[in-house]
């Protein structure tokens, strides 16, 4: 490749003066000391979460206040960073919700593991684990950032419910066998 | 060179492969060889075929003769013997092996019947499977998601039926789940002998019901769990414990009897959550006595010994190695090993390496229950035939240790070995067991472990490797399903190194190393090494030992070589 020599222009006398770039930087500097804000006092002030958002996964429980996690242990299997772990237990058979006979004795989502894919979500067949809008985890201790289930349920809270199946389970149950 | 088929194969097509399998073959078998998958529920290979849940319809055909001439009919097309089709699908599990036979599995007529049985079958089913222990192993999971419609046209109500139901102590029944394949049933009248299951009602509303006033509480109740093709029964202690996709799966063996059941624990991250029968023709079929599945809590019991003590205070193993074989040297002339029928194979060569090296002999403990003709048998050591082939023993023990009191009274033995037995259960008194030194291997405290002066903490079956020979005289191995509790320690070291504290040799302590010392010196092992141990286990030669006054008596796969000793 031949080597093809430039030759470096003179500066003009305004450009030597320095006036119009100052100018030009000044120029944008007060159009942005004019400008609304693009900033959030963070803590004070919160960001609007747009649908879909991937936030902290949570338990939710149903419009009558039951726990949706039965502990198929779907979420376990499925977390890619094997963040979740699950004790199963079955439910007494006097408790309202006997019915369903299985619900989690502990869950717990190590927040230092979990990457927010929302697998667990997209796996779970009992619509009980959502990743919602909670994005800020703190804590001092590694302990602190595990989710334990009362905490899980504490973030979900109660989430609308279209299937009502354990209910229709019930209802079939107490009906029996004659015509329906 | 081609083999000219046996007299008794006969050759079929399955999907238009030839096989040659032994005559009156079930037909799913004879698919199963050539790589076809025949799906059922109902047929079980160790079970009369009751031919229930039309899951395994497939097209049969026989080659054409004329009627009068018995002559082939030819077809023009193919110029091969023309196959006459049964127009309609016959269920193969009813099928067997006839000269000729013609099977399709992977017609249109076929996929259609298969669609239409597990429609059938899925109408009622109630769709549990984020709650039922099944999922993950279940047949009807797999075959609807393999020869299922995909989707359901269903829009009227499921049938109700009993979903809590108590059919015994072990065994709890899901009646919504249940397929109707009548397994269990065939199962307690067929292996158990406890024939207290049937169907009451008609049609869908049909339900599996235990006999009025009984329960299904035999000793292999639980076998029923592990035939269910679906959720319906399932085991108590296993319910709702952990999702078997998470349990990894290692092979073992039942410890309960010299029968040595072989079976495959079930674990996850070093804990057990349950154990299972594994198919051993020679052995055990595919069954396994409830007994031998509770096993598995011997290993977080609360006795557990776990702290290495010498002379009762906290020591570590150099420390207590040492000292018992000063105790042991100290004493020497008047040493007394007992040996124990629960070691393995391995175990017990280096226990008779050490009473060797202590110039003594050993004795075992016999533990004598009632057989049960099925899978228990009297013998509750698992492995005293091993103790015989590594020339640990003579005589086949004694319950009590008569001799050893005698000789510990006459102040013939100052100090004793004591590898996995309580001298207090074998008969010696506290003041016989205060009056001597005892060095105590074990997994569990007992009265033993508490008079001893030296105790090392070792490993329970599921913890280590090794092998066990049983009634048969089959070598069997197990493996380690799960680390050892914090504190116990390996045997096969501690023995290597206790042989040599007391001035014997160098022995491996390591499993495999150790093999190559057994091959060498017991010629019945010579051939045999731990790693190419086949899973089903190898038949070593008992004729030596054939007059030996065993206490076994019959049982599945066994007759005894002898008349069984009179059990006292």
């Amino acid at each position: 490749m031949a080597i093809v020599p430039l030759e470096r222009k003179p500066l003009t006398f305004a450009e030597r003066t320095y006036i119009p770039q100052i100018v030009a930087g000044l120029k944008t500097t007060w159009k942005h000391l004019v400008r609304p804000k693009q900033t959030l006092e963070y803590p004070e002030q919160r960001p609007a979460i747009p649908a879909g958002y991937r936030g902290v996964p949570t338990l939710v429980k149903d419009p009558h206040g039951r726990e949706k996690c039965v502990s198929c242990q779907l979420c376990e299997f499925v977390c890619p960073p094997k963040a979740i772990r699950i004790t199963p237990g079955a439910i007494a058979l006097d408790d309202p919700t006997g019915h369903v006979e299985k619900a989690p004795q502990e869950f717990e989502i190590d927040m230092l593991r979990c990457i927010y894919c929302g697998m667990c979500q997209e796996v779970c067949p009992e619509e009980a684990i959502f990743l919602q809008n909670q994005f800020s985890m703190t804590g001092y201790t590694r302990e602190e950032m595990v989710n334990r289930k009362a905490r899980l349920y504490e973030l979900g809270g109660t989430l609308p419910d279209t299937h009502f199946k354990w209910d229709k389970k019930k209802a079939a149950e107490d009906h029996g066998n004659a015509l329906h | 060179m081609i083999a000219t088929p046996k007299p008794d194969l006969v050759t079929v097509n399955v999907d238009g492969k030839e096989i040659a399998v032994p005559k009156g073959t079930n037909v799913i078998e004879a698919a199963r060889l050539v790589g076809v998958d025949v799906p059922y529920y109902c047929y079980h290979p160790k079970l009369s075929i009751s031919g229930n849940c039309r899951m395994c319809l497939i097209e049969m055909g026989m080659p054409a003769v004329d009627p009068a001439t018995k002559a082939p009919i030819m077809d023009p097309a193919t110029g091969k013997q023309k196959i006459n089709w049964i127009p309609r699908p016959q269920i193969g599990c009813a099928t067997n092996a006839s000269p000729g036979l013609h099977i399709r599995t992977n017609t249109p007529q076929i996929k259609d019947c298969r669609e239409g049985v597990m429609e059938f079958l899925l109408v009622n089913h109630p769709l549990d499977c984020p709650i039922c222990d099944q999922a993950g192993e279940c047949k009807l999971q797999e075959q609807s998601t393999g020869y299922g419609r995909g989707y359901s046209r269903f829009i009227e109500h499921k049938n109700v039926k009993p979903k809590r139901t108590q059919l015994g102590p072990r065994v709890t029944l899901d009646d919504e789940r249940c397929i109707l394949c009548s397994r269990c049933i065939r199962f307690c009248k067929e292996v158990a002998k406890d024939d207290v299951l049937g169907f009451v009602d008609r049609g869908s509303y049909s339900t599996l019901t235990c006999y009025p006033g009984k329960a299904l509480a035999n000793n292999y109740s639980l076998n029923t769990v592990d035939i269910c093709p679906v959720g319906a029964l399932t085991s108590t202690d296993f319910r709702f414990k952990m999702r078997v996709w998470f349990l990894k799966q290692t092979n073992s063996i039942d410890t309960e009897s010299s029968v040595g059941a072989n079976t495959v624990v079930w674990s996850r991250e070093g804990v057990i959550y349950r154990i299972t029968p594994r198919q051993n023709d020679g052995v055990n079929d595919t069954w396994m006595p409830d007994s031998g599945r509770d096993l598995y809590k011997i290993v977080r019991a609360n006795d557990r010994l776990a702290v290495i003590k010498v002379n009762g205070a906290d020591a570590s193993l150099d420390e207590a190695v040492n000292a018992a074989g000063r105790l042991l040297q100290s004493a020497a002339g008047a040493v007394a090993v007992i040996g124990s029928g629960r070691s393995s194979v391995e175990e017990q060569f280096l226990t008779r390496k050490l009473a060797d090296a202590l110039g003594t002999s050993t004795q075992l403990v016999s533990r004598v229950g009632q057989g049960d003709g099925l899978l228990i048998s009297a013998d509750r050591n698992p492995n005293v035939r091993g103790a015989l082939v590594t020339g640990l023993i003579k005589d086949l023990p004694t319950a009590k240790l008569t001799s050893l009191g005698a000789a510990i009274d006459a102040g013939k033995v100052k100090a004793v070995v004591v590898v996995g037995e309580d001298l207090a259960a074998a008969g010696l008194s506290a003041t016989q067991m205060a009056k001597v030194a005892i060095v105590y291997l074990g997994t569990h405290a007992n009265a033993t472990s508490t008079a001893a002066r030296v105790v090392i903490p070792t490993l329970t079956v599921f913890e280590k490797s090794g092998t066990f020979v049983n009634q048969q005289f089959r070598i069997q191995k197990y493996l380690k399903a799960v680390p050892g509790v914090a504190g116990a320690q390996d045997d096969l070291p501690v023995l290597a190194r206790l042989v040599a504290a007391v001035g014997g040799p160098i022995l491996a302590g390591e499993l495999h190393a150790l093999w190559r010392t057994l091959a060498a010196e017991i010629a019945a092992l010579a051939p045999i090494s731990f790693a190419t141990l086949p899973e089903a286990g190898l038949l070593l030669d008992g004729t030596p030992y054939a007059a030996g006054p065993f206490v076994e008596t019959e049982s599945l796969h066994f007759n005894p070589a002898a008349k069984p000793a009179v059990t006292t």
